[in-house]
């Protein structure tokens, strides 16, 4: 319990050197630039592929699942629709990102911290955390939510992609389905969640990562552990925001 | 000119240096030796301010370093350069860019006069034509370089070596020592080399300070440490059969 808190300390400092002014702004914007394509731009093609999948999926499965003449065809879109909005779009695509981009800054940054690399900057005058955290925090902060957007739609093509091929109701009534009832508020949710999710993954990471020590074995084993402690706080996070923001 | 009186440094309760006191002239190559794990790599950090002193005073000239402010600690640097023991360089950025990198970060020089300066610390070095390659691509006495390079890219007072020539073949050690003594003495640098080589200690050191186990155990000239009559220096110059009998030669 107390190494928990020890943690904790180490982490809330280690922010506090990475939120700092950079030594060099037009530095700066070349790494957000970089860091951007690094950790947004190419997780798009993987969201991309895992959404209309599982889009088509959650359709199929609602429409097996409506059994009940009672229950109108078109609730397969209105529950696709909610599905992704609610927990998919964010929440899935948040872990499955926490195994990605997560692993990436940790392992960058903690092979970075045995080879000497972050103290050969410190050595110059540069403050490393700033250098190498900043970028990557607000880079994926603020494009990680428009990864959930296309989550987003792209599920629901896949939705709908599934009902054009397999006739299980009528495109027309997915499309109603998709309609009814919408909350607006749910988008801005889901970005919300998501932001937060990504300021969760890349700083943590990046903190297993600045503190890693010893060989290339340990920046392995504490890169595992910023992925698992990742998920969780992901999770925790999931139902604290949900309570205050429903 | 640095000095550091009675320093003392721990980790989690194990002391590694123990009431070390040192002073460093300028335009003199001065060699910190000892075994492998007596606190050479420590001592040099100390010295730097990477790692922070338990107790004990560390002055540049007549700054007391130690006790300076991280803001006034941050200025200090850019005018101490440093080859770290693997040469850490980023192997983000191309060997250029490497040796950019403190240009870029503390001069408001424009890219031509950056350009200017990397090609002048390249070509001192010897590293031609390969600007645009990765640190992973080249050999580790070309890493050793551009990590120097890097060091004088701003013109430093000081300048920290960790184990220049580990792992290199002997003429491209020679090499190396070298280098660092004709850029100290061209620039009047205060320069400190952690080494475990004899031979850099016989070719190039103006002082030598032999560390064991964590505390100053002797100091004085190359021409002296032969004839010292300090058994854990004697061992740790005449570790080999070779020198062991070169002893015993010289003694005839
Ligand atoms: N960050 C650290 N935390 C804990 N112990 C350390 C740390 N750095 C060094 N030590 C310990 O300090 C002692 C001296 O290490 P140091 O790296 O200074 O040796 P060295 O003389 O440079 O050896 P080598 O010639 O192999 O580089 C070793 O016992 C090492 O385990
Ligand atoms: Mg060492």
């Amino acid at each position: 319990m107390r190494s928990f808190f020890e943690l904790f300390g180490r982490y809330f400092l280690l922010m506090r050197k990475v939120f700092t002014r950079p030594d060099r702004m037009s530095v700066f914007w070349r790494q957000l630039i970089f860091e951007t394509e690094k950790l947004g731009l190419s997780s798009i093609a993987i969201v991309a592929i895992i959404s209309i999948f599982i889009g088509g999926v959650i359709a199929l499965q609602s429409s097996f699942n409506i059994v009940s003449p009672l229950i109108p065809k078109m609730y397969v879109g209105f529950m696709t629709r909610e599905t992704m909005v609610l927990e998919f779009s964010s929440t899935m695509i948040a872990l499955i990102l926490a195994g990605k981009i997560g692993s990436n800054i940790a392992s960058e940054i903690g092979s970075m911290r045995i080879t000497e690399q972050i103290d050969a900057m410190e050595m110059m005058g540069v403050n490393s955390a700033n250098y190498l955290i900043l970028p990557k925090i607000i880079a994926a902060t603020v494009f990680n939510p428009l990864l959930m957007l296309l989550s987003f739609v792209v599920g629901l093509m896949g939705g709908w992609l599934i009902v054009a091929l397999t006739g299980i109701i009528t495109i027309s009534q997915y499309f109603d389905g998709l309609q009814m009832e919408f909350n607006n508020f749910y988008i801005t949710y889901s970005m919300i969640k998501m932001a937060v999710f990504s300021f969760i993954i890349t700083s943590v990471s990046a903190f297993f990562g600045y503190y890693a020590f010893g060989g290339s074995l340990h920046v392995g084993r504490s890169s595992t552990r910023a992925i698992v402690v990742c998920c969780v706080a992901i999770l925790i996070f999931n139902l604290v925001l949900t309570q205050l923001l429903l | 000119m640095i000095t550091a009186n009675n320093i003392f440094k721990s980790f989690s309760g194990k002391t590694v240096l123990e009431d070390v006191s040192v002073h460093f002239e300028p335009g003199k190559t001065n060699l910190i030796i000892g075994a492998s794990g007596s606190g050479k790599t420590v001592l040099l950090k100390t010295l730097v301010g990477l790692h922070e002193a338990d107790s004990g005073e560390i002055w540049y000239n007549d700054v007391l370093f130690s006790q300076l402010l991280f803001k006034e600690k941050k200025a200090m640097r850019q005018n101490i350069g440093m080859l770290f023991q693997g040469a850490a360089l980023f192997d983000f950025a191309t060997v250029e860019e490497n040796v950019m990198f403190p240009l870029t970060m503390f001069t408001t020089k424009s890219y031509e006069e950056k350009r200017e300066r990397v090609n002048f610390c390249l070509k001192r070095v010897n590293i031609i034509g390969a600007e645009k390659r990765y640190p992973g691509e080249l050999s580790g006495g070309m890493q050793k370089r551009v990590g120097i390079a890097r060091a004088i890219a701003l013109n430093p007072s000081y300048l920290f070596c960790d184990e220049p020539n580990s792992g290199l073949d002997p003429n491209t050690s020679i090499l190396i020592d070298n280098l660092i003594r004709e850029i100290t003495q061209e620039y009047n640098i205060t320069t400190i080399v952690n080494t475990h080589d004899m031979n850099s200690v016989m070719e190039i050191g103006d002082k030598v300070i032999y560390i064991h186990e964590g505390k100053k155990w002797w100091e004085g000239s190359s021409a002296d440490i032969l004839d010292a009559d300090n058994p854990e220096l004697n061992n740790f110059v005449f570790a080999s059969n070779m020198t062991k009998m070169l002893k015993k030669l010289s003694a005839k």
